[in-house]
């Protein structure tokens, strides 16, 4: 047992930081740190950074352009671009449809979509709840029927999140309505630029457009865009919600997160002292500190468990969530009663005019707000607890 | 970065598994704490005959060079199975102390004798009205020619009574809350001038609370330097946080276990409660607080070792504090999942519940250490 990273392991640390110091652009940067709106741009602009260096997909083996880190050193990247103010690269294409592309797609897949996927310039967003199945995914009842050489699809997809900005949407189809309601789904790919797609805005309670509905109207798709076999697409599903589940604790983003909130505490005032010396607010920091501590370690276990991430990956979604919602409140309630003003064009990098408080103030409730949705999505943390409770304790 | 057992370990958290599993039922544990003596010689013949109590001591005295990780194999399997005898006291605590900070003459004459089970040990320290304050000692060793006198009460001595051997934290300088002027002390348990009363704790250990009045004791007798025993005590203090986080980790699991069987064989309306959602919920997130104790005991033994104090304490204090909110949580909630049979004497499940809670009470509460943490983030801020 050693808790210390190799020598090795240092070396890529500040490999890493070094990188980041040279490559991450100012205004990015920035953008990032003041917890300003995010843009499709930036996230590009950031993933072509990433790409050039051969570094755009950390957890990709070499065989399909990933540099081939081991999980350690995943988490150390993760960590040092979070540190750095580094953009969160796109999940929905790099670490949720490329392992089902790369484990379940055929060669002309492969060759397709991952290099997309990997310079970013395809942007791929997440087709699996419907109105009526949010955590009982299973029960989706978008279509898929077979017409010749393409599928026809018909139904609705919701809380797509940045899919306002996709090329490329993966999605749980039912292409058979027999037996139990798993048995008949299917995983189609779908270019959002085909005919009968539109894609409507949900404001989230921040105000903000980050999710979408996608209606899909007799839109049809090629059948070389079917991934793996026909109604197989559960068991595709079932294994990409585990990748979601492990990057879902997000460790590195928090222990960044973590190192602002100090500062947010020693910044902002308590009548005459600093925040930091009210000893109730404090305690609670150290709370969370320490709970942040036990998560990373807990984190590491399973990515050096040699048995690989199994239901125990649950944890990791329920405190991960838990974890960083605790974050966000204690950031909205350090800014105390200047959080309570809504200026939304300050959240842009050229604004100029008047503000409430500190710059941290400004986006403090809406981040507060829109973190609600961590607990919620990527199954919930009620579905984790049965997930715990059915797979590891067998209840 | 790993967390696997080396062969050793894995071999000693093998062979210790089978003994506390074959050798040390509910039952046998019942007569050993029945019997008011605080230890059972079998048991602790065999556990010096397995080498545990010598195992983290150096090879020249009989040892086997072991740090803190070897001690939290040890401690998750007493935790399983409740073991109360003295081995915090003796093997942790004293032993610690004697090996870090000994002279050659006490070490060759202590580990030894400790390892090979014929000396029992304790640590006496805390003082009343002191609570979780390490520097807080009024005890006092005057000097008195070529020997100490030491007169003062010491409290909440873990197996006081049953020790042949004290170590006895006393002043000698400086005011009653300093940190500056504490020294270590050997002093036999028979030496004149001894009070000890001994008390059976809830959880099946022993404590003693002991009285000293001028009890004479020879220069020969200081462990370490003069009015420099702070920063061992406080060390000594971080070995036997990390052994109780990993006590009460093998103490949650087991909890955890018996809970869990309780609740797939328990039937009420027709069906076993663990169907029941919001039972199960409850069984995932005392599994979910038994794993982030585990992974916090696993940081405590790393760092418990170390000779860096802040990071040290900070690790212990974080550790201590959330080890000491899961065994909380799991204590409560596996009694009550057992529903009425919890709250009797007769199941694992409530003596399970009792050390767990009195796990907390050792050494600083959770909230005593969230505290500690809290100070250090002030401390680092300014």
């Amino acid at each position: 047992m050693d808790l210390n990273y190799t020598p090795e392991q240092d070396a890529f640390r500040s490999e890493v930081r070094q990188f980041l110091q040279d490559n991450l652009p100012d205004d990015i940067r920035e953008r990032v740190q003041k917890r300003l709106r995010p843009d499709k741009a930036m996230t590009q602009r950031w993933q072509k950074i990433l790409f050039d260096k051969g570094w755009g997909a950390s957890t990709w083996p070499e065989e399909f352009g990933g540099p081939g880190w081991s999980p350690i050193e995943q988490l150390i990247f993760e960590e040092e671009c979070a540190m750095a103010g580094a953009p969160r690269q796109l999940d929905f294409g790099l670490r949720m449809v490329a392992p089902v592309i790369m484990s379940f797609g055929n060669d002309e897949q492969k060759q397709r979509f991952l290099p997309g996927i990997l310079s970013g310039e395809d942007w791929w967003c997440q087709g699996y709840s419907e109105p009526g199945s949010g955590s009982d995914l299973a029960s989706l009842r978008t279509s898929a029927k077979r017409e010749g050489d393409h599928y026809v699809v018909n139904g609705q997809k919701t809380w797509t999140t940045l899919g306002q900005h996709a090329d490329w949407i993966f999605c749980l189809v039912r292409t058979a309505t027999e037996g139990k309601p798993q048995q008949g789904i299917s995983f189609l790919l779908i270019d959002m630029n085909s005919p009968g797609i539109e894609v409507r805005p949900i404001i989230m309670l921040d105000g903000e457009h980050e999710i979408n509905e996608v209606y899909f109207d007799n839109v049809k798709v090629p059948v070389e865009n079917l991934v793996g076999e026909e109604n197989q697409g559960w068991t595709y599903a079932k294994f990409l919600l585990g990748h979601e589940r492990t990057g879902l604790a997000n460790v590195g983003q928090w222990k960044a997160t973590m190192k602002r909130l100090k500062e947010v505490a020693r910044e902002e005032r308590d009548g005459q002292r600093p925040l930091i010396e009210n000893t109730r607010f404090r305690d609670r920091l150290a709370q969370l500190d320490a709970e942040l501590r036990a998560l990373e370690l807990t984190v590491l276990r399973v990515l050096t468990d040699k048995r690989g991430p199994g239901p125990q990956a649950s944890i990791l979604k329920i405190r991960g969530t838990e974890i960083g919602q605790q974050l966000f409140e204690m950031l909205m309630e350090a800014t105390g009663h200047d959080a309570i003003a809504h200026v939304p064009d300050a959240l842009e990098l050229d604004y100029t005019g008047p503000r409430v408080g500190s710059i941290d103030a400004t986006p403090a409730a809406g981040d507060y707000f829109n973190m609600r949705k961590l607990s919620i999505f990527g199954g919930s943390n009620e579905i984790q607890r049965n997930i715990i409770a059915q797979l590891v304790l067998g209840l | 970065m790993n967390f696997e057992l080396t062969e050793e370990q894995q071999m000693l958290n093998d062979s210790l598994r089978r003994f506390v599993t074959n050798e040390y039922g509910f039952e046998k544990r019942g007569h050993v704490i029945n019997s008011g003596k605080g230890t059972d010689p079998a048991t602790w013949a065999a556990l010096a005959e397995m080498g545990l109590l010598a195992f983290t001591f150096p090879e020249d005295y009989d040892g086997l060079g072991g740090n803190a990780v070897d001690t939290l194999v040890v401690m998750e399997n007493f935790g399983r199975s409740l073991v109360v005898e003295p081995y915090l006291a003796t093997v942790v605590l004293a032993g610690g102390l004697i090996r870090d900070h000994g002279s050659e003459a006490q070490k060759a004459d202590i580990l030894p004798a400790i390892g090979s089970g014929e000396r029992l040990m304790a640590f006496a320290h805390s003082e009343p009205g002191a609570r979780y304050n390490l520097s807080r000692v009024q005890t006092t060793a005057r000097k008195d020619g070529e020997s100490y006198l030491i007169s003062g009460h010491k409290t909440a001595v873990l197996h006081g009574a049953q020790a042949r051997q004290l170590i006895v934290s006393a002043r000698t300088s400086g005011a009653v809350g300093d940190k500056q002027g504490l020294s270590l002390f050997l002093v036999d348990a028979a030496a004149e001038g001894i009070e000890i009363h001994d008390f059976a704790t809830h959880d099946g250990h022993r404590t003693a609370d002991i009285r000293f009045n001028n009890v004479a004791v020879s220069a020969h007798s200081l462990i370490g330097t003069l009015d420099e025993a702070f920063p061992a005590i406080e060390k000594a203090v971080d070995l036997g946080i990390a052994a109780l986080c990993g006590e009460a980790v093998g103490a949650m699991e087991a909890m955890n276990t018996a809970t869990l069987d309780y609740i797939k064989t328990r039937k009420q309306f027709g069906v076993a409660i663990g169907k029941f959602q919001v039972l199960q919920h409850r069984m995932a997130d005392m599994f979910i607080q038994a794993e982030q104790a585990r992974s916090m005991a696993i940081l405590a033994a790393s760092e418990a070792d170390s000779d860096d104090r802040e990071r040290r304490r900070e690790a212990l204090s974080m550790a201590k504090t959330l080890v000491g909110q899961a065994a909380r949580y799991v204590g409560q909630q596996g009694v009550q999942l057992h529903g009425g049979m919890g709250v009797t004497d007769e199941m694992f499940a409530a003596h399970l519940f009792k050390r767990l809670t009195l796990i907390n009470l050792l050494f600083g509460d959770a909230e005593h250490h969230l505290a500690q943490v809290s100070d250090g983030l002030l401390a680092a801020s300014a």
